[in-house]
């Protein structure tokens, strides 16, 4: 009996959960998830790799509550993914996004751009401050916190969304093709200091990619063609 | 502070459509308080001229305009000689036209009438008004369209009249207007015994609900009404003064257009921001509250300005000779107010329709907008 006990606890916590999940566009004529199944463990890194089009990014979107399954179930930390109020939720406080394009605001600042989800959850200023300083110390973005993001290199960019993503300490980072826009070198930067934080955080990433090298450095590797999942690696 | 920056950000990168829209606001807050002050301030003066060291006014009841009122002098006899009354004069109110002025304000009156007593006299002798029939009084400015001096025989309507005095009052209507003795004005009229009104003054004024309620009494076809009352009351003045607020409504309603457009520009171009803001958990009511925050900047930018260049235009309406003393141009804090608030209400009503569209962005589809 004990022996069960322990070899739960070592089991590592399911934090990502999909289960049949379907989702179509334009009233069903066009079917991007066909019956995903998919979980992921705490602080593990999975890669989704497959060609343009087979649903990696909805897969992502649904994970992260921007968009809701048209069939199938859902839960992040053991929260179904299915009400607003939950959604809501989920995007200020379980998980974080990472995009191909930055997607931060022009005309703000460095600073400014990376508060937002701390405004979004009324997280008090200080404590926003003190965290910022910290991901912009690990980013090497701490001498730029002023400046406006037409000023920033596309790697600065990129690391600043990766900040603005835990900035509320999400438990989970959904990347969507993160380093898709950057050149080799600095895409590699920019994926270390991906890993390097996800790791120290003990944060999920499941990262949208085409690029096998970086798939290669995460924990698993799944193999996405036509919306459904065809291979799970162990890396 | 992040918020507040969102929304400046965003007015501050779109200079001149933001400037555009401040500038639809302030135009239209402009007109509004300057029409409603002007007419408000003529309201004013027109009833300044019936409450002249008087409290209550009596009149036609039912009549649409004091012009058509008709009160018997048999009425005035009555009414005179109630205890409770001090004094009551009858005036007669007329339009006469001269060559270049086809409209002006003939005051049928007695010798013992405020206005003859009161009156700052210029030229001529109080004493002297009333003792014949084809004398006059002229107002200051009367006097001065006319290019009449004391003494002079001026051609007004179909008569010629001789100029006795002419005297300064504070109130334009007056002060542009000729004042004949009532016997005189009645003919000239056609409307021998009878006047337009009778002002009361009253010996004590909480006999003021006494007297009305004994006019109502004795004489079924006339009304008695304080001037508070009256002022509320006279459907001219609640034309004027639905007019004002209605043609200054209209501006407003133009002004709310200009911001509704701007936001509207504002919230389309904005997809990816407003995408954003939800993919970083702002909910639907944030998202709102953007939007509305710029509409509300907006509308508050448009209606200082527009308060600032209306006072300035009412200035400028007050330095105007042609105008003095006939519109009362003095700003009510009422209507500062009410102005203002219209102007925000307006304003975020215009941006109903753009927080309404934001908050229904998903974020998903928008993000995947290029």
């Amino acid at each position: 009996m004990n022996q069960l006990i322990e070899q739960a606890s070592n089991q590592p916590r399911i934090v990502l959960r999909a289960e049949g999940v379907w989702k179509s566009y334009d009233d069903g004529t066009i079917s991007v998830l066909r019956g995903v199944d998919f979980e992921a463990a705490e602080g593990q890194t999975i890669a989704l790799c497959g060609p343009s089009g087979c649903g990696k990014s909805t897969l992502l979107h649904l994970l992260g509550g921007l968009d809701l399954p048209d069939h199938g179930h859902l839960s992040v930390n053991g929260i179904e993914v299915n009400r607003h109020r939950d959604l809501l939720r989920l995007l200020r406080y379980e998980v974080g996004f990472v995009f191909q394009l930055h997607n931060l605001i022009p005309d703000l600042t460095l600073e400014e751009n990376c508060l937002i989800p701390s405004v979004a959850a009324g997280v008090d200023r200080r404590a926003a401050m003190a965290r910022l300083r910290q991901l912009a110390e690990r980013t090497g973005l701490a001498d730029r916190l002023g400046h406006r993001i037409q000023k920033l290199s596309g790697g600065e960019r990129q690391r600043t969304a990766l900040c603005r993503a835990l900035m509320n300490r999400p438990k989970i980072l959904l990347a969507d093709e993160p380093t898709g826009s950057l050149d080799e070198q600095t895409s590699g930067t920019v994926f270390d200091l991906l890993l390097d934080i996800v790791a120290t955080e003990g944060v999920t990433l499941v990262m949208a990619t085409h690029d096998r090298g970086l798939a290669a450095r995460c924990d698993r590797l799944m193999e996405m063609h036509e919306g459904r999942i065809h291979a799970r690696v162990s890396v | 502070m992040i918020f507040l920056k969102l929304i400046v950000t965003n007015l501050r990168c779109h200079r001149v459509r933001s400037l555009i829209s401040v500038a639809g606001v302030a135009f239209s807050v402009a007109a509004m308080l300057t029409v409603v002050t002007v007419l408000q301030g003529a309201v004013g003066m027109f009833s300044g001229v019936l409450s002249s060291d008087s409290e209550i006014i009596v009149f036609e009841r039912n009549v649409s305009d004091l012009f058509f009122s008709s009160v018997p002098a048999t009425a005035l006899g009555e009414i005179s000689h109630w205890p409770m009354v001090a004094h009551a004069d009858p005036v007669l109110f007329g339009i006469v036209s001269s060559a270049d002025h086809p409209i002006i304000t003939c005051f049928g009156i007695t010798a013992a009438d405020a206005r003859i007593r009161q009156a700052a006299w210029i030229a001529g002798d109080r004493l002297a008004f009333a003792q014949h029939t084809d004398d006059v009084v002229l107002g200051e400015r009367a006097a001065e369209f006319l290019g009449a001096r004391l003494g002079d025989h001026v051609p007004i309507g179909h008569g010629v009249f001789h100029v006795i005095g002419i005297l300064k009052t504070a109130n334009g209507f007056e002060d542009g207007g000729v004042f004949m003795p009532l016997s005189s004005a009645q003919a000239f009229f056609h409307k021998e015994g009878t006047s337009s009104v009778i002002t009361i003054k009253l010996r004590n004024k909480e006999d003021a609900a006494l007297f009305k309620s004994t006019v109502k009494a004795n004489f079924s076809s006339l009304i008695g009404l304080e001037d508070e009352e009256f002022n509320r009351s006279y459907s001219q003045f609640k034309i004027l003064k639905a007019t004002a607020w209605a043609v200054g409504g209209c501006g407003l309603l133009l002004g709310g257009f200009g911001v509704a457009n701007t936001m509207i520009m504002s919230v389309f171009t904005r997809i990816r921001e407003i995408a954003i803001l939800r993919v970083c958990g702002f909910s639907h009511m944030q998202v709102a509250a953007v939007i509305f925050g710029e509409s509300a900047v907006v509308s508050l930018a448009g209606a200082v300005m527009g308060l600032v260049t209306g006072s300035c235009l009412l200035y400028a309406l007050k330095l105007v000779p042609a105008l003095h003393g006939y519109i009362d141009v003095t700003l009510q804090p009422a209507v500062l107010l009410i102005v203002v608030l219209l102007a925000v209400i307006t304003g975020i009503a215009g941006a109903l329709y753009p927080a309404a569209f934001a908050m229904r962005v998903r974020a998903v589809e928008a993000l995947r907008f290029e």
